[in-house]
């Protein structure tokens, strides 16, 4: 049996595609956006003197990390709104439930980086005068950022993968737009084979690039030396 | 005022361990005062008590005069010392220290290394404090690596970065904690020389270091630790010339490389 290919009806439903890659590339930029400042801020807390804030940013890394990201998606989406009497929209419960899950992941990466500078870094900078915001600030976190930028590219691959989840709670991104068409069309194969191949294309050039970068940054951990 | 540092009755345990037991030490303005002893007698201990990198157990300690925290007693008549953070980062920012891993800041060039401090702390503008990176690195002879990265220089020359950090700070007194032991030896001579002209200039230093020779010829004073005191101090010629007790001996009969007389340079 022969199948007969027929990418033809994708390219007049192409404003429909295109609306769900906005979707889904305004979905990652805010998540990652918000997930960066949230790791952030829960990764100084790890990494923190006070013991308090240690162990709030441990309990929601773990939280988050040791459950399902659609368990969470559905969480926010139909049970948050029981306990706040809210109902929030599909656009809104995907941003909230991915930047929380991103925000978990880079909180990790924000930890280990902090956690590689070497506690001369820290001491010299103690030394000169500074607190331990500002040795943070000034010292340890360029540092740290710039041992980051790979693993941070690899968790920005991760959250554009995770961003189909929202197509569980009927938000409009890609894998929801592309169910939509295969169903109205009844031509599965060439609607998931498409965003297959739309999904390689956007993300392998950034995979590429971080591995490039990883390699730059080698053992040197700092792109300022020859 | 010509105190600028004075402990009394420092003391310093980890734990259940005492590492000082009982230091009393002044430095005076524009006096060197070196600090030599074994490995493990409590020099560095000592150091970072100064700048409160560590913070000592009990006993005071006076910065130009002024006790550093706030002397309480508590309900069983003992005295003790209180401190608050934020005065400690003032201290810190009056007293300079040189590490012996030298600790640059790998991610700034060596003059951004030298502002940094004197701009976030200090207040400078940048032109101000690229003026002052500049008095401080001709000082130590390294001005025209201004613009490298740590990365690109020697250790010698790292090292000579990281004193002039410590120095645009402008502070009370230098610390120097065997400031020459992470160096190939031919790159000792050229910080221990940067060294020697800033205690010419008047500098108040005070330097740990198993260089004796250095002591010998540039220290006012020389302290020599032993198991957590000042076992014997005077000038360097009582020292480590004609020490009394037999530990200081013991200790400089293990300095191969220092033999005496040394001529005076
Ligand atoms: N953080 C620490 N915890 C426990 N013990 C420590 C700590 N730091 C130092 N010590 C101990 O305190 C003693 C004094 O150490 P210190 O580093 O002050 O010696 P030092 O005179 O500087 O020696 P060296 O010449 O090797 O640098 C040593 O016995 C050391 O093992
Ligand atoms: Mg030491």
């Amino acid at each position: 049996m022969t199948y007969h290919w027929d990418f033809g009806f994708l390219l007049q439903l192409g404003p429909l595609l295109l609306q769900g890659l906005m979707n889904t590339a305004k979905l990652w930029a805010v998540a990652l956006v918000c997930g960066l400042a949230i790791g952030l801020v829960v990764g100084v807390f790890r990494t923190s003197p006070s013991r308090t804030l240690r162990v709030i940013g441990t309990f929601y890394v773990e939280t988050i990390r040791n459950t399902p990201g659609l368990v969470q998606l559905i969480w926010i989406f139909y049970a948050l709104p029981i306990l706040t009497g809210l109902q929030s929209s599909p656009w809104i419960a995907a941003v909230v439930s991915l930047s929380i899950y991103a925000g978990a992941y880079s909180a990790e990466i924000y930890r280990a980086g902090i956690a590689s500078v070497e506690l001369g870094q820290w001491e010299a900078a103690r030394a000169l005068g500074f607190g331990y915001i500002n040795q943070m600030r000034y010292v340890v976190l360029p540092q740290a950022l710039t041992r980051m930028v790979p693993a941070f590219g690899n968790r920005a691959i991760e959250l554009a993968k995770a961003t189909t989840l929202a197509s569980t709670i009927a938000f409009g991104e890609l894998l929801y737009t592309a169910k939509i068409i295969a169903e109205d069309q009844y031509r599965p194969l060439e609607t998931y084979t498409a965003l297959t191949l739309l999904f390689t294309a956007v993300l392998l050039p950034l995979s590429y690039a971080t591995i490039q970068l990883e390699r730059r940054l080698g053992k040197k951990g700092t792109l300022h030396r020859e | 005022m010509n105190e600028v540092l004075r402990l009394e009755g420092l003391t310093k345990s980890y734990g259940n361990v005492p590492v000082l037991k009982g230091i009393d030490l002044t430095v005076r303005r524009g006096e060197t005062v070196c600090l030599i002893g074994a490995s493990g007698s409590g020099k560095s201990t000592l150091l970072r008590c100064v700048n409160f990198l560590g913070y000592p157990t009990s006993g005071r300690i006076f910065l130009e005069g002024k006790l550093v925290g706030r002397e309480i007693t508590d309900r069983s008549g003992t005295k003790l010392v209180k401190y608050r953070e934020a005065e400690l980062c003032s201290v810190r920012a009056h007293v300079g220290m040189v590490f012996q891993q030298f600790n640059l800041f790998p991610h700034m060039t060596a003059e951004e290394n030298v502002m940094i401090a004197p701009i976030k702390i200090r207040g400078l503008t940048k032109s101000q404090a690229r003026d002052l990176a500049a008095v401080h690195l001709k000082k130590v002879g390294i001005l025209e690596k201004a613009r490298s990265y740590p990365g690109q220089l020697s250790g010698g020359q790292q090292q000579r970065v990281a004193i002039a950090r410590a120095l645009a700070m402008e502070p009370a007194i230098m610390l120097f904690d065997e400031a020459t032991s992470a160096l190939d030896p031919e790159l000792v001579g050229e910080v221990l020389l940067a060294m020697r002209q800033l205690a010419q200039d008047g500098t108040t230093m005070l330097v740990v270091t198993h260089e004796l020779g250095f002591a010998y010829n540039v220290a006012h004073r020389v302290a020599f630790l032993h198991e957590g005191t000042i076992h014997e101090e005077g000038t360097p010629e009582e020292v480590l010339v004609k020490p009394c007790k037999s530990r200081t001996q013991d200790f400089l009969r293990g300095h191969t490389t220092f033999r005496m007389p040394e001529p005076k340079l």
